[in-house]
């Protein structure tokens, strides 16, 4: 999973235990089109909570890819596998609450710019276990 | 006059006595530091007369040789024993004893140590076992700082010194003059801290072997008499701030009570109302003075900042601060906020204002230790304001503004939650509203466009349990009668896995599940909070935990294992109930299915006939 601001510049990435991180990284970013084609239909729509979670963005080879995007234009993107077929969306929806919540929590610390890269231990240590939970 | 030798560190005692500098080597900085500081009660800059008479006493030098000393030292000067005169008066000491005249010459010499009877029962007395650890480990920073504005005042006025030692260094000067100058003293230490890490082991074991022994040791001399020399200190400086270091390790994470004068002055200076919190602004301001790096700030921000909204109440910053003061001394900075710096500091909060509601939007946390601090800070919140219903609906008005900005919750830390709810005794009710509304606002959100699964019946909430008097009657009947309903709806989903609560707890927990989630799917109904406290103070009930906190760690780790256990076993009954209704669903259909077939095939055979012929 990971996180992109405005610039569509990736705040957090994190992949769950598979190593070809390299192929995660391209998913992302290509799926980023796919976001702000979203975000841009929405149009007017009301920024409600549920339209936050974009849902699945598009199935593709072997794994699935959902996003997410929060009132100040941060997005969420999500890979998982398609095998993992025990994730169900309200699932996946919880998961991205969870980052919501520990991203807004990161911002009121201030000394975090928003903008810079994600050091938080205790971000980590909930996508971490987060991930597990899934794996 | 000449500045001490580069091997040794060099002890520039100037101004008190004229600018005399004192070369004084290593041992016996920390003899008299060590001396200095005993005779030092906590607080002082300066040595009591009596403990300092004490002191000359035990040398068994004549008493008229005695008074010379002080005289020559500059304390009848001066009117006081700063640590400067102690020093000068400590080696003067040794040169009676060793036979020198007393005069400022015979301590130019190597000397030795002076001699001193009786004294163990003298720190023994003073300070106690237990609190020998804390309060002479404390003493040492406290007097480095005090010798440290002490230094500077040399050269300009002579700051009385009072209680706490940080109040001479904060009081008079502004506070971020004040703080800077604590920092300097800290970022001292910090500069040493590569060293520091290493040698505070073997440290903190001399440390505790020699404790006992009182003046023997002489090591916790070091940091005062490091302080005191000018703040270009040479590596061999190292040694003593280690020693300060291995002060910290018997618990570096409880806050003595001067540290907490200090902290609260420190934040007196920041925010005049104690009550109310400095801002997240402000607080930067003030600990990047401390000059740690940004990166390590933030952690401990995120540590001490537990309800995450970004203001820090007084305890929040005496947690900061303390993080701040141990990181400087070399301290690794915890993952998780340490016990003692939680219940401390929230026991200390006398009374957490209500928090205006613009002010933050506090999401729910997903720090673990943060979490729990979080449910403590309620608690206590909870249990040191009124419990009238005024407070307890103006959380409620809270909470709700949490609800509605926030969306999900940690699962995991829910049943934390309870378990916290369960240990407090107090009014609980305010406490299980701020937590209600997390795991509400959690499901309503998911459940709303959730399958629709079949939810396991849940076994009929024992009432008769929750019959207690901690919540209000009135608004437990509420429940109860909405609950009944919320169990007839039936297609309401079953609560989140995380939420039934601790499975770690008694077994009493496990009938209390059952409670829960009727509440839950309650609380969906309703969309307020209000019951909700009522609901929890009766789960605490029927847990009917002790309220002994050392048992939460342990039952805290062991539950996080049950309880993700306990969420894979609902998840996997949620899926086998939705398997099972589909199932049955498609068994229908197949059988309607074969009617038609059925009947189709009757109609044909009767038709061919027909057409056969």
């Amino acid at each position: 999973m990971s996180k992109f601001p405005k610039m569509n510049y990736p705040l957090y990435i994190r992949s769950i235990p598979t190593e070809n991180e390299l192929k995660f990284h391209y998913t992302v970013h290509t799926s980023l089109d796919v976001v702000d084609e979203k975000i841009s239909a929405m149009g007017k729509a009301l920024v409600d909570q549920r339209e936050l979670y974009l849902g699945l963005l598009y199935p593709t080879e072997d794994y699935k890819v959902y996003g997410y995007v929060t009132n100040s234009k941060v997005k969420f993107v999500m890979v998982v596998d398609s095998s993992n077929t025990a994730l169900r969306d309200n699932e996946i929806r919880s998961m991205f609450r969870k980052l919501h919540n520990s991203y807004t929590d990161i911002m009121c610390n201030p000394f975090y710019n928003p903008g810079d890269r994600i050091n938080s231990r205790a971000f980590d240590n909930m996508v971490n276990s987060m991930m597990m939970q899934v794996c | 006059m000449e500045q001490g030798p580069a091997g040794g560190s060099a002890a520039a005692a100037a101004a008190g006595t004229g600018g005399l500098l004192l070369p004084l080597s290593e041992s016996e900085q920390q003899r008299y530091s060590e001396l200095f500081s005993r005779c030092c009660p906590p607080p002082e800059a300066a040595a009591g007369g009596s403990s300092v008479g004490e002191l000359f006493r035990a040398s068994q030098l004549p008493a008229d040789t005695l008074h010379q000393i002080t005289e020559v030292c500059g304390a009848k000067r001066v009117g006081y024993f700063g640590p400067t005169q102690f020093y000068i008066a400590l080696k003067l000491i040794a040169a009676a004893q060793s036979g020198f005249p007393v005069r400022i010459e015979s301590i130019k010499n190597e000397l030795p140590l002076p001699q001193f009877v009786a004294l163990k029962n003298d720190s023994e007395v003073r300070y106690g076992t237990p609190a020998e650890l804390h309060g002479v480990k404390f003493q040492v920073p406290h007097t480095s700082l005090e010798k440290n504005s002490y230094k500077r005042t040399d050269e300009g006025d002579k700051q009385e010194p009072k209680s706490p030692p940080m109040s001479p260094i904060c009081s008079p000067p502004a506070s971020p003059s004040t703080y800077q100058r604590v920092p300097l003293s800290y970022g001292y230490g910090k500069s040493r801290s590569g060293l520091e890490q290493q040698h505070g082991a073997p440290y903190e074991v001399r440390h505790t072997t020699h404790q006992p022994d009182g003046p023997s040791s002489g090591n916790y001399g070091a940091k005062p008499a490091l302080a005191c020399s000018t703040l270009n200190r040479s590596l061999s400086g190292e040694r003593e701030q280690q020693d300060s270091n291995a002060h910290y390790s018997d618990d570096p994470w409880r806050i003595t009570e001067e540290q907490r004068d200090y902290y609260i002055n420190q934040f007196r200076s920041l925010q005049p109302d104690l009550n109310s919190f400095i801002s997240g602004s402000v607080a930067k301001n003030f600990f990047t003075k401390s000059k740690l790096p940004i990166p390590e700030l933030s952690h401990i921000w995120e540590l001490s900042d537990v309800d995450c909204d970004g203001a820090l109440t007084l305890p929040e910053f005496c947690a900061a601060f303390h993080l701040v003061v141990a990181r400087k001394n070399g301290y690794q900075l915890p993952e998780t906020l340490p016990e003692t710096l939680v219940p401390e500091y929230l026991q200390a909060a006398s009374l957490k204002p209500m928090r205006d509601c613009a002010l933050f939007d506090s999401y729910s946390e997903s720090l673990p230790g943060g979490q729990q601090t979080r449910d403590f800070s309620r608690t206590e919140k909870t249990a040191a304001e009124e419990v009238p219903d005024s407070s307890a609906l103006l959380q409620d008005g809270k909470k709700d503004d949490k609800q509605a900005l926030k969306v999900s919750t940690d699962l995991k830390t829910i049943p934390k939650e309870f378990q916290h709810l369960t240990v407090k005794t107090a009014a609980q009710e305010s406490n299980t509203l701020k937590a209600r509304p997390r795991s509400r606002s959690y499901s309503s959100t998911s459940i709303e466009d959730a399958m629709k699964k079949g939810e396991e019946p849940p076994t009929p909430p024992p009432r008769p349990q929750k019959s207690h008097s901690r919540a209000s009657s009135l608004d437990l009947n509420k429940i109860f009668q909405q609950n009944a309903q919320a169990v007839r709806s039936g297609w309401l989903p079953p609560p989140p896995p995380a939420l039934p609560p601790r499975p770690s707890l008694s077994q009493e927990v496990v009938i209390a599940q059952p409670p829960s989630k009727p509440a839950r799917r309650k609380l969906r109904t309703e969309t307020q909070g209000l019951e909700t406290p009522e609901l929890s103070p009766t789960i605490s009930v029927t847990s009917s935990l002790p309220a002994v906190k050392p048992h939460l760690p342990v039952q805290k780790q062991s539950s996080k294992q049950k309880r993700a256990i306990q969420t894979a076993i609902r998840k996997n009954k949620e899926a086998n109930a939705v398997l099972a209704r589909l199932n049955s669903e498609l068994q229908q259909q197949l059988k309607e299915v074969h009617k038609e077939r059925i009947a189709l095939e009757t109609q044909l055979e009767q038709l061919r006939p027909v057409t056969v012929l």
